[in-house]
């Protein structure tokens, strides 16, 4: 029994660093742009598949290095060509303008790579078990925490104490005061937009090690990711990144009791801190809402 | 009479004689009535969706949540309480009111995207709901062991199962019931009261109006019709799936209101004749419809984000 606990709430643990991550892009995104970007989920995709297209030239490493910038440059062509052209509009036109984006990501996806599964496996070094008692832990699964946590940490530390990061922070509470004050909005909004969907495209590659690849791989991570938002609270980094450990934590767990509500769960934690707290864990009155 | 009231007029009697004798006139041009029934039922949705979206402003992403608890209610009542297709529409209508309505009370002081974003949660709940619990609801495999009952009315019955035409001709007025409902409530001085505050809602608040109650109450009304819809959609197909709670048919009901134009009443029947029967016919002659579809939403958001009827509109005011 504690082994089993042991063993989901590790579970938990990475599935919630999975949903931070995204969130945490989807966050970003949303708080400076007002956009929910629908297509997220589509960017995680394209940053798996390329990963393992450019596998079999640059190696794990490589991929795993080169395939998230290459999303985010996609990312930044849509936001330039599409996106942009919304901001200020009704949230309602940027929402469906993403929806529409997915479904045109996940046709493409599929005519490309194809509809069928696609194996991506880890180096020897990271696929093994760390200790034959805890067989779940893989060396790999360690590093994508690590590797996570390495990563949200350093956005953490770029936002708090780089110029464009301050910027960025500020924009999210007041965008106008940011432009009158000389900062290019448009660049700022552009890049804050490339970041969300680099780590997009890293959380696709790390997914890809673990469940192979599939065109709909990021529709289970999408709706989560919102979760993991109100949850936190809109408007909030470090709410988003505690409501996605949260929520994974708590469908890791339940996963020990009732098996088939670790789904639902999270969709309960959601009505009650809406009961509760309606901003959110850590989301500050007002912001967005 | 003024010319404009001809108009009026000329217009409403095109629109209603079209839907009269869309049996008739459709399979001239390869349509077969079954479509028909199913572009009212959808049309009806996308009503039911632009009647708190175009009119209160209000924007839910997860409408399909009451569409598919209709559907579902609808189902359960045929195959395990009552075999007959009016208590079946009623069962599902109320199911998925009430519940839309009392969390409706949990989101109406949310505005913005962070609604939208809410409404798309919940509405995943109920996907997550149907899919899980298999025993009651089929799982994945949909609800099935339900027919559509013929109507009695004692000296007689109406065949609704065999007969598509008859069961369209029983969409038709069901649907013409429900947008009468509607066209009334937006004439009354509560629909003036929700454009108030879907153009301005501080102002709407200044002059006393409790603008979260109204809210409410427009959200609640629009599940009720949503979910009536949602049980013709059971009643149409004989069966029902989890996909009728997916966030992707709460897109389609919106892009079908937009398509239209959601600031006008007949706006999303439009977008639904032309969703409808374009997805129907690009899936017929390639597999990449989605991609189709999504260029569409695409093109349809950069360039006429107010639909089709509001482009006319337009054209006509200039």
């Amino acid at each position: 029994m504690l082994q089993l606990t042991f063993f989901n709430v590790t579970n938990g643990l990475i599935i919630g660093a999975f949903y931070a991550l995204m969130a945490i892009g989807l966050s970003l995104i949303l708080n400076l742009s007002g956009i929910i970007n629908f297509a997220h989920g589509g960017f995680l995709v394209i940053g798996g598949y390329l990963a393992y297209t450019l596998r079999p030239y640059l190696g794990f490493w490589g991929a795993l290095l080169v395939a998230p910038f290459l999303t985010a440059i996609i990312g930044l062509a849509v936001e330039r060509l599409l996106i942009r052209r919304l901001y200020g509009r009704d949230p309602l036109y940027s929402l469906l303008l993403t929806f529409g984006l997915a479904f045109i990501i996940e046709d493409g996806t599929r005519q490309i790579w194809g509809a069928n599964g696609l194996p991506f496996s880890v180096p020897e070094a990271l696929s093994s078990a760390l200790s034959s008692e805890f067989f779940f832990i893989t060396g790999y699964r360690m590093f994508m925490v690590a590797m996570i946590a390495a990563v949200v940490a350093l956005l953490f530390v770029l936002l708090r104490h780089t110029r464009i990061g301050v910027r960025i922070r500020a924009g999210t509470l007041d965008l106008e005061t940011v432009a009158a004050l000389g900062v290019n909005v448009r660049a700022l909004r552009s890049l804050n937009f490339a970041v969300g969907i680099f780590l997009a495209g890293l959380a696709g590659v790390l997914a890809a090690g673990q469940l192979g690849l599939e065109p709909t791989m990021g529709d289970g991570l999408l709706m989560p990711s919102f979760i993991a938002i109100i949850v936190g609270g809109v408007g909030s980094l470090t709410g988003t990144l505690l409501g996605g450990l949260l929520i994974g934590v708590a469908s890791g767990l339940t996963a020990v009791i009732f098996p088939s509500a670790s789904e639902a769960v999270i969709y309960v934690m959601m009505a009650i801190v809406l009961l509760v707290r309606p901003r959110g864990l850590l989301g500050e009155e007002g912001m967005l809402t | 009479m003024k010319p404009q009231q001809h108009r009026r007029l000329a217009i409403l009697a095109a629109v209603w004689g079209g839907l009269i004798f869309a049996p008739y006139w459709m399979p001239l041009f390869g349509g077969y009535t079954a479509l028909g029934s199913r572009v009212l039922v959808l049309g009806l949705g996308a009503m039911s969706l632009n009647f708190l979206l175009g009119f209160t402003g209000v924007l839910s992403f997860g409408h399909a949540a009451w569409f598919g608890l209709g559907a579902y209610g609808a189902g359960f009542c045929l195959k395990w309480a009552a075999l007959s297709s009016p208590l079946a529409i009623l069962a599902g209508t109320l199911a998925g009111g009430i519940v839309g309505g009392l969390l409706g009370a949990l989101l109406v002081r949310r505005r913005g995207v962070y609604f939208a974003m809410v409404t798309i949660a919940f509405g995943q709940v109920f996907y997550y709901i149907a899919f899980q619990w298999s025993s009651v609801t089929g799982g994945d495999d949909g609800l099935r062991g339900f027919e559509r009952q013929p109507l009695d009315f004692r000296l007689f019955q109406i065949d609704l199962l065999h007969n598509d035409a008859y069961f369209y001709y029983f969409v038709l007025i069901c649907f013409a019931a429900a947008i009468a409902v509607m066209a009334f409530m937006l004439r009354s001085p509560f629909g003036r009261t929700m454009i108030a505050i879907r153009e301005n809602e501080r102002r709407a608040r200044f002059l006393g109006i409790p603008v979260e109650f109204h809210i409410w109450v427009a959200f609640t009304l629009s599940c009720f019709f949503m979910a009536f819809a949602g049980a013709l959609y059971a009643l149409l197909n004989n069966f029902v799936d989890p996909r009728v709670f997916h966030y992707s048919l709460s897109g389609d009901f919106v892009i079908m209101a937009v398509m239209g134009g959601m600031r006008t009443f007949w706006g999303p029947l439009l977008g639904a004749i032309v969703f409808v029967v374009l997805q129907d016919y690009i899936s017929s002659i390639t597999i990449n419809w989605m991609s189709f579809i999504g260029v569409l939403v695409v093109l349809i958001v950069l360039f006429f984000p107010r639909g089709i009827l509001g482009l006319m509109r337009q054209g006509r005011a200039a």
